[in-house]
């Protein structure tokens, strides 16, 4: 039926799957409340980010000095964070971009939280440059804008600036990106919202996304054209976070390597972080039929390449250091010098982390393996910090002057920030995750029919459940009684005996003693027919389970609307199995 | 005036791409179709123009790297130039090897937001507007078409049961 796709690539959405259930499993976190795991997670992520405003409140209050920076070593944890945060800040883009230009189908089970990562991981990081000047209320001043010292403008030729540029122009592109990927899933959200609070927000967020058709084809093209613009722009975005080391000449970060190598460490920390966060969200929020082991394993692919290029840029990067000979070359972060200084540790953190330890996702039941991927990928993200952490300290701690020679300690000002940035990170993390359609259902719904697992098994089999298009109309055809829907008229005397009638089999509500439930779970209940449903007196899911032909009749009499729907649909099957 | 329309639910992608065919071949007049996602081929199926919105993207990339040049241009070599670590500041080709990242990075800030703004303005999708699907099943598993009555209602009304629709509600259009 056109949604053909070869029987060797697994899956990716598992659990025999309806349009319907997408749209149940998708809602559910937003419409249930939250569990006890959830509020302690948020309540320690919002102590963290508590700390964290006020070390930097301290910070603008009484200055830089409160950090452990010296005369030698003058950027050190705030650039580290910064350059640690952009980095995991590429991951989203990526999965959202560049594999929607490579039409990988995997990526719809995790763009949505991957660009929520991005977003968030960005914040973060623009906040680090920000409280570094200081003077945060001065802060206009890298904007080009006239000001009172005549018209003195910002150095368009130092990278420091191009950053400005690209950090803004990265943010506030993945925003919008993923924004307008929104709109069609808060669309449906809105349609399913019951209070009248929820129903507001969600139409207030939505835009109004009614999902005409000319709209969709606007959507799909404003997507595409969005992926091809963000793909070299996240490539241009670390890219010139590099040349804020590149091209000063410090010994050790004046590397033209440096950009390439800086870009695939900064997806291969960011792949990292999705895979912390998903391994989690998707047992939380119970979206294991979503974000399956081939999601996980393709993941883990990427981490293997994207590790392998960083590990040849270190080897690259230490074998240069040691062929110029220079002795000045012989304590940069990569060299013989760092391995065995007063930075060792720091050394061997990155090299074990980033370069020995994802070898391990060569092996083929590691990378499927979930427990495995997420040790692996907690030991990346550390081991990224290192990387970021080495290039700036340990090449700082060191120069052209040996009296100088120093090393840095943090305070716990700088320790107070960076678990300021992580709590802040997680709180808006773990709102997004309650209040956000975490998986881009409309654009999963699309690749159903081809990758679902019921349906790939029907094709496969050659199970009739694989149907031609006409035998699936004639089936919908038959399926429909003579009768059409605008005929029925049936009289408020008559209806009021029907419904005593129905009632009477499937057993009266009592508000008082019973609970109402939320009958839109099964297939074929829209909010309308629960509203008409409700208003004959069926609540419960035990009521529509009772139901048999002759209620299912009287039902289509009362309502009016299409027959046969409800015996289609099996609502009584359906219930049962909810009911339980 | 006021005029008839059906809206004939349908909950199988492809059954309505048929459905749209037919509709289509018997000269009736589709007004809309509300689909929960993409339905890939709609488009073609109903007729519609392609979206120009591409083109857009790439003029207002144009203008964003005009803007950047003319701006850059400004600063750096008219208004104040500086002499800043002896790189020349006296002629803009000489010197704009070091504005190529704020040109690409002007030039994607302008086309992104641009062709977005565009696009919810012809789409007139914003803030406080109201949605217009007629069903809030067409954002779950519903595709729902809206047909024109022209003529005999029962007669269309059967033609779109021909098609497999689940279910048929004649309104009025205002």
């Amino acid at each position: 039926m056109g949604h053909y796709e070869a029987p060797i690539r697994e899956a990716i959405i598992t659990g025999d799957k309806s349009y319907h259930d997408i749209t149940v499993d998708v809602a559910a976190p937003i419409e249930g409340k939250a569990n006890k795991k959830w509020w302690i997670a948020f309540i320690i992520s919002l102590v963290a980010f508590l700390w964290g405003v006020g070390a930097i409140a301290y910070t603008i209050g009484t200055g830089i000095g409160v950090w452990g920076l010296n005369n030698r070593i003058n950027w050190a944890w705030d650039i580290t964070n910064f350059v640690w945060w952009v980095g995991i800040g590429h991951a989203g883009t990526l999965i959202s971009a560049v594999l929607l230009l490579f039409r990988q189908k995997w990526r719809m089970g995790i763009n949505r939280s991957a660009e929520a990562m991005t977003i968030f991981a960005v914040v973060q990081a623009g906040l680090f440059p920000l409280i570094h000047m200081g003077r945060i209320w001065d802060g206009f001043y890298v904007l080009p804008i006239p000001n009172q010292l005549g018209s003195l403008w910002v150095n368009f030729n130092s990278p420091l600036l191009w950053d400005v540029f690209a950090i803004s122009t990265y943010l506030s592109v993945s925003l919008v990106f993923w924004w307008t990927g929104l709109l069609p899933d808060f669309a449906m959200i809105r349609d399913r919202a019951t209070k009248p609070f929820q129903k507001k927000i969600y139409s207030l967020v939505s835009f109004g996304w009614s999902g005409k058709a000319k709209d969709w084809q606007r959507f799909e093209e404003v997507s595409l054209v969005l992926a091809g613009l963000a793909t070299p722009l996240v490539l241009s975005v670390h890219t010139i976070v590099s040349f804020d080391f590149a091209t000063s000449v410090i010994p050790g970060w004046h590397s033209t390597v440096y950009p390439p190598y800086f870009v695939a460490g900064a997806v291969f920390s960011g792949f990292a972080m999705v895979q912390t966060l998903l391994l989690i969200m998707r047992k939380v929020s119970n979206l294991e039929y979503y974000i399956t082991r081939v999601h996980i394993e393709n993941m883990n692919k990427v981490i293997l390449v994207t590790g392998g290029i960083v590990t040849v840029a270190y080897l690259s990067e230490l074998f240069v250091g040691w062929y110029t000979g220079s002795s000045y070359e012989d304590f940069v972060y990569l060299s013989v010098g760092a391995a065995t200084g007063p930075y060792w540790w720091a050394f061997w953190s990155l090299i074990i982390c980033n370069s020995v330890i994802p070898q391990l996702f060569w092996i083929k039941k590691i990378r499927q393996n979930y427990i495995w991927t997420f040790i692996i990928s907690i030991f990346i993200n550390i081991g990224m910090w290192f990387e970021r952490f080495d290039i700036i300290v340990i090449n700082l701690s060191r120069g052209h002057l040996p009296s100088s020679w120093t090393m840095f300690s943090p305070t716990f000002v700088d320790i107070g920030i960076f678990i300021g940035t992580l709590g802040f990170f997680f709180v808006l993390f773990l709102l997004y995750a309650r209040t956000f359609p975490v998986i881009a259902q409309a654009e999963v719904k699309s690749i159903l029919k081809s990758t679902g697992d019921n349906y790939k098994r029907a094709r496969e089999g050659g199970d009739p459940v694989e149907k031609t298009i006409a035998e699936v109309v004639e089936q919908k055809v038959e399926a429909q009684t003579v009768a059409p829907a605008e005929e029925i008229i049936a009289d408020t005397d008559d209806k009021a005996a029907q419904t005593s009638n129905l009632l009477d089999s499937l057993g009266a509500f009592d508000p008082n003693t019973q609970q109402a439930d939320d009958l839109k779970k099964v297939k074929g209940i829209g909010p309308v027919m629960e509203k008409t449903l409700n208003q004959i007196g069926i609540y419960t899911f035990a009521q529509v389970s009772k139901m048999t032909k002759k209620e299912y009749d009287l039902l289509d009499s009362i309502t009016g609307s299409f027959p046969g729907r409800a015996e289609r649909d099996d609502w009584a099957g359906q219930a049962n199995k909810l009911k339980s | 005036m006021s005029s008839k329309v059906i809206h004939a639910l349908y909950d199988d992608d492809d059954v309505l791409l048929k459905a749209v065919k037919e509709v289509k071949a018997a000269h009736h007049h589709i007004e809309e179709i509300y689909t929960p996602f993409p339905v890939h081929g709609l488009d073609k199926a109903m007729g519609l123009e392609p979206t120009r919105l591409g083109i857009t993207a790439f003029m207002y990339g144009l203008t964003g790297l005009g803007f950047a040049v003319w701006f850059l241009n400004f600063i750096m070599i008219q208004d104040w130039p500086q002499n800043i670590g002896g790189k020349p500041s006296f002629s803009f080709a000489e010197n704009m090897p070091a504005f190529v990242p704020v040109m690409f990075e002007m030039t994607v800030f302008f086309a992104a937001h641009l062709m977005v703004i565009t696009f919810y303005m012809r789409s007139k999708i914003w803030p406080f507007r109201e949605a217009e699907n007629p069903d809030p099943r067409t954002t779950d598993d519903h595709f729902l078409m809206e047909v024109a009555v022209d003529g005999d209602a029962d007669q269309l009304a059967s033609l779109l049961k021909g098609t497999g629709a689940v279910e048929i509600n004649v309104k009025e259009k205002h």
